[in-house]
């Protein structure tokens, strides 16, 4: 037995050593440029990230169309992490050591991107934020630059709680998911809320799998707020509305919605159809709202989107997406070097150009002139994708600058309202 | 705090729910409770029905009749898993618990991993007309989805407790678990009775899987809670006794039900666990069992 | 003797393999190879040795994952205490499922192993200060004990983790305690009958492999930066570490090792090259494999081997 163990431990290591890449790689002038990522493609926020994979790969072809960056050309490699933080760490250390990633951007959303924060500041690596909420809060990298339209919870929650308290509410039930998201989010508006007078009379917190809302709907109902404040990802906003639907919310709620991700996704628009009139909720881009040579980009997207069989609209985030891709070209063009920490330094101090607009950056890495709304979806047909494409079914109703209508309340009477 | 309002249509809904996970249940009480098979693929086999509804639901089919549709085929498998699970383990040595547990946990990975390869992790859902609206009474309101569930699983534990009291083949199913030598003397042929028990098992778990796609989405790692839940009612139930099943049922449905009100639904995980454990220390023969 | 020395020539090995000028991953995929190690020897002390199938695997990483966060929390403690800490509190863990349920039947221990993984992850998830169900972010302290980078130190220790679990296991098996625990899984009236103290030396070898499980949870925070419930408690820990134990052979100590080192090889290969999924697939399916095919493991088909060769 001791001999067996032996010729294990000696072929085990031999293969180990046998395996083994050298520590670096000599760079040929003409090697390509790797920028890479995880993308949440299946799983809850699946529906999302297949539309966002979309708006970067659109950016690496136009790149490489005009002689890629620096004359070297743009790789892509891009993994599927199946909306699953615990999947994310494994995943970059993957991209970093074994792909040998020059530029990293972070999975869509907070949830998948928050594993990798400690990891990418111990190495020193850029990252490039993708649509999530506060993720860099705690661990206070110096090198992270999101793309998202939010700085932080006050965009979102200010004008939905200046809404409610316009139609005359005073008592406010907040629920959200036991998830890095929902959590900043709730808690920031819970932070809000309390320092402008609001009375919470319902303030729970839900595992973040939760499928069935039933009994949190009829405590909410029970609890009779005016408003009513959710953060949760797109599992739970397709059943949190369906229970609505369900069991009915209350008669007295002014207003309904704030912090849902997952009902700016088209796919989820289209099923849930009716069941989303009157809900109140953020959205970074809806028809209607004016930006350069966007609608240029929907137009190439849609042709891209069709053929993949993934949503034909992609009117949230592939724009943002195709950005990243802009603001790393444009950095790198700058500074006309992929050093991470160079390009880091560009991005804090410059104004990037984008087919979304100016965006520049805080101290934090966040938004520093934050561009989110708030919509009502308003006279939403069943399955019916068209109507979409047009203004007057997300009616932008803060912040005044691109503002479409005024709230329509109560929530019963928004729901039916044309 | 907590009215008794909310408290009491958090019961109603408990009853609901719980008449549901007895029917989920049902199947594992016949496999574990009266064979004494270790069959913790039972839950797998469940959210596999669920998925084979799903995808015989995209013809037009109405999720119930898929579900109903599936059980022969379901009954079928069972067989086959039965066989060959009494062919390897129960005939030969000794060492059948580590093995057949083993194997059984074996299969429910494979079959969980054989669905995310082929269905992806995202949820499912069916659609009918009886999804997404409630029964109104009063101040209460019942999910129509819930009420089917519920009426299904009053209609097979009905079913198969006559079937277990009444048919011989049923009385034999039961007396093979108690004195198989006996049984033999009866002129039965003790393993092909273990066969239609574990095979009728199996055909349940094809319409509790129909159940389950109908109260709510489902998704491949599911069948790691109802572990939790199935076993908890087994083992509350007592080992052998159906109608204890429906009781140990409605006993979890209520428990969850108000844990999820007054505690709050990050707590409701714990309930089945917990009164499993709870049943294993002070009395682990279950309520009713022999 | 000779035991000693081989063991002793392997840590060293793995020290000079950690200072080598190779890819980083090769740590960070080590790493987890050599936990699987530790965790299907730890496993096997209780289930190979004496028939009892623990499925809860996951609880007892868990506490010592999350022992460690703890300790690390809230007095900065260094990885070695973290690591002590975990496995004694794993150990108590173990003790207690224990007390509670080895009196009971086979697969009643087993259910109420996966019983104790919901409910402590229902716990965790609502206690906020170890981060609740939405998870941790930690940042790892600067000592690096001389090694280049973190990982690869954490790579080291688990290999001496590694090394000391399989010699517990060792000395178990040749000791009282293992003749005990064979007397218990072959047939645990007659053991009663002839005087063997079945319910001791259960309790003690269920306390030993919670606590080797729990001190290979320990690292599991520094490793990752990052802790959550969802994947710590992750059902998947328990298959592959009752499947490796199976498929290499549960009767000899060296059976995990193979078992480990084989399977999690293949395993983070497949997670490398394919698919994360694939890697429950193939325990999944080599355990079914062989638990039908060849009972005894490949340890039982190598005997088989000799002997027909002879």
């Amino acid at each position: 037995m001791d001999n067996m163990r032996r010729k294990v431990i000696g072929t085990g290591t031999a293969a180990l050593v046998a395996a083994s890449v050298p520590g670096s790689l000599v760079f040929a002038q003409g090697a390509p440029i790797k920028i890479g990522m995880s993308m949440p493609q299946t799983g809850g926020l699946g529906a999302g990230g297949q539309a966002a994979l979309i708006g970067i790969r659109m950016w690496v072809d136009d790149v490489n169309a005009k002689g890629g960056l620096l004359g070297r050309k743009v790789e892509f490699i891009v993994y599927d992490d199946q909306s699953n933080g615990a999947n994310t760490p494994g995943i970059y250390t993957k991209l970093l050591d074994v792909d040998k990633v020059d530029i990293l951007i972070a999975p869509y959303a907070t949830n998948p991107t928050a594993p990798i924060m400690p990891l990418v500041k111990e190495r020193g690596k850029l990252l490039m934020g993708n649509f999530s909420f506060q993720v860099n809060s705690k661990v206070q990298h110096d090198m992270w630059f999101n793309n998202a339209p939010w700085n932080d919870a006050r965009g979102w929650s200010e004008g939905f709680l200046e809404a409610g308290k316009n139609a005359g509410a005073k008592s406010l039930a907040v629920f959200a998911a036991d998830a890095e998201f929902q959590q900043n989010l709730a808690n920031g508006a819970r932070e809000i809320a309390k320092n402008s007078g609001w009375n919470i009379v319902y303030n729970q917190n839900y595992p973040g799998n939760n499928t069935d809302f039933s009994s949190i709907i009829r405590s909410v109902r029970a609890a009779r707020p005016e408003a009513v404040f959710v953060a949760c990802y797109p599992n739970e906003a397709v059943a949190i509305m369906r229970s609505v639907n369900e069991i009915g919310i209350g008669s007295q709620v002014q207003i309904f919605g704030g912090g849902m991700v997952g009902l700016q996704f088209t796919p989820i628009m289209q099923s849930l159809g009716s069941l989303l009139n009157g809900v109140v909720n953020f959205n970074s881009y809806v028809p209607g709202m004016k930006f350069p040579g966007i609608e240029d980009f929907f137009k190439r997207y849609s042709e891209r989107a069709i053929a993949a069989k993934v949503d034909p609209l992609g009117y949230y985030l592939p724009p943002f997406n195709y950005a990243i891709g802009q603001m790393i070209e444009q950095a790198v063009n700058a500074t006309k070097t992929i050093d991470n920490k160079k390009l880091a330094e560009h991005m804090r101090k410059t104004e990037f150009n984008t087919i979304v607009g100016p965006i520049s950056f805080d101290k934090n890495g966040e938004r520093a002139k934050p561009r989110l709304v708030q919509t009502q979806f308003r006279n939403v047909k069943d399955n019916d994708l068209e109507q979409f494409k047009s203004p007057g079914k997300q009616v932008v109703v803060w912040p005044a600058v691109d503002k479409q209508g005024d709230v329509i309340t109560p929530f019963d009477r928004a729901r039916k309202a044309t | 705090m907590i009215s008794i309002d909310l408290l009491f249509e958090a019961v109603l809904f408990g009853i609901l729910l719980g008449c549901f996970y007895a029917a989920v249940s049902l199947g594992l009480s016949v496999a574990f409770g009266l064979l004494d098979v270790p069959y913790v693929a039972h839950p797998a086999l469940l959210i596999l029905g669920s998925y084979f509804t799903f995808l015989l639901s995209k013809t037009g089919l109405d999720p119930i009749i898929c579900g109903l549709l599936l059980m022969p085929v379901f009954y079928l498998i069972g067989i086959a898993l039965y066989r060959f699970y009494y062919e390897t383990f129960e005939r030969r040595s000794s060492d059948t618990g580590v093995r057949g547990l083993a194997f059984f946990f074996g299969i429910a990975f494979i079959i969980e991993v054989c669905l995310i390869l082929v269905f992806g992790v995202d949820q499912r859902t069916v659609s009918a007309t009886y999804i997404g609206s409630s029964l109104e009474i009063g101040e209460y309101r019942f999910p129509y989805r819930m009420l089917v569930a519920f009426g299904i699983a009053i209609f097979l534990t009905t079913l198969l407790t006559l079937y277990f009291s009444k048919t011989f083949n049923g009385r034999a199913i039961k007396a093979v678990g108690q004195d198989e030598g006996a049984l033999r003397l009866m002129g039965a042929n003790p393993v092909k009775i273990k066969q239609l028990a574990f095979g009728i098992a199996t055909a349940v778990n094809a319409l509790a899987g129909a159940m389950l796609i109908i109260v709510g989405p489902v998704e491949p790692a599911m069948d790691r809670i109802y572990i939790g839940r199935t076993f908890c009612v087994v083992v509350l139930a007592g080992l052998g006794s159906m109608s204890g099943t429906l009781v140990a049922g409605l006993i979890l449905g209520i428990a969850e039900s108000v844990v999820m009100m007054t505690l709050g639904a990050s707590w409701a995980p714990a309930v089945s666990f917990g009164l499993l454990l709870l049943m294993l220390g002070i009395r682990p023969q279950g309520l009713f069992g022999r | 003797m000779k035991y000693s020395i081989y063991a002793f020539l392997t840590i060293l090995a793995f020290l000079g393999l950690s200072l080598m000028n190779v890819n980083e991953y090769i740590f960070f995929a080590g790493f987890v190879i050599l936990q699987f190690v530790v965790l299907a020897t730890a496993w096997n002390i209780l289930g190979g040795y004496a028939g009892y199938v623990n499925f809860g695997v996951p609880a007892f990483i868990a506490v010592g994952a999350y022992s460690a966060v703890v300790l690390f929390k809230s007095i900065s403690a260094p990885l070695v205490v973290q690591i002590i800490g975990g496995g004694i509190l794993a150990g108590l863990l173990g003790l207690m499922v224990g007390l509670l349920t080895l009196k009971l039947r086979g697969i009643f221990f087993s259910i109420a192993t996966v019983a104790v993984v919901f409910i402590l992850e229902t716990v965790v998830m609502n206690w906020r200060y170890v981060g609740g169900a939405t998870g941790l972010q930690l940042t790892r302290p600067p000592d690096l004990w001389g090694f280049d980078t973190y990982t690869r130190m954490l790579f080291f220790v688990m290999a001496v983790l590694a090394v000391c679990s399989v010699s517990i296991a060792r000395y178990i098996q040749d000791s009282f305690l293992g003749r005990g625990l064979r007397a218990v899984r072959d047939s645990e009236e007659a053991a009663e009958c002839s005087g063997v103290p079945t319910l001791k030396i259960k309790l003690i070898a269920c306390t030993i492999s919670g606590a080797l499980m729990g001190v290979a949870g320990a690292p599991m925070p520094m490793y990752l930066s990052y802790i959550e419930p969802t994947a710590t408690f992750n059902l998947n820990y328990s298959i592959s570490a009752l499947g490796m134990p199976i498929i290499g052979g549960t009767s000899h100590w060296i059976g995990p090792v193979i078992g480990a080192l084989l399977l999690a090889t293949i395993q983070q290969i497949v997670t490398v090259t394919v698919s994360n999924e694939l890697n429950v697939l193939v325990v999944g399916v080599l355990l079914v494999l062989f638990v039908v095919l060849a009972p005894d493991g490949i340890l039982g088909l190598i005997k088989k081997w000799k002997q027909s060769s002879k």
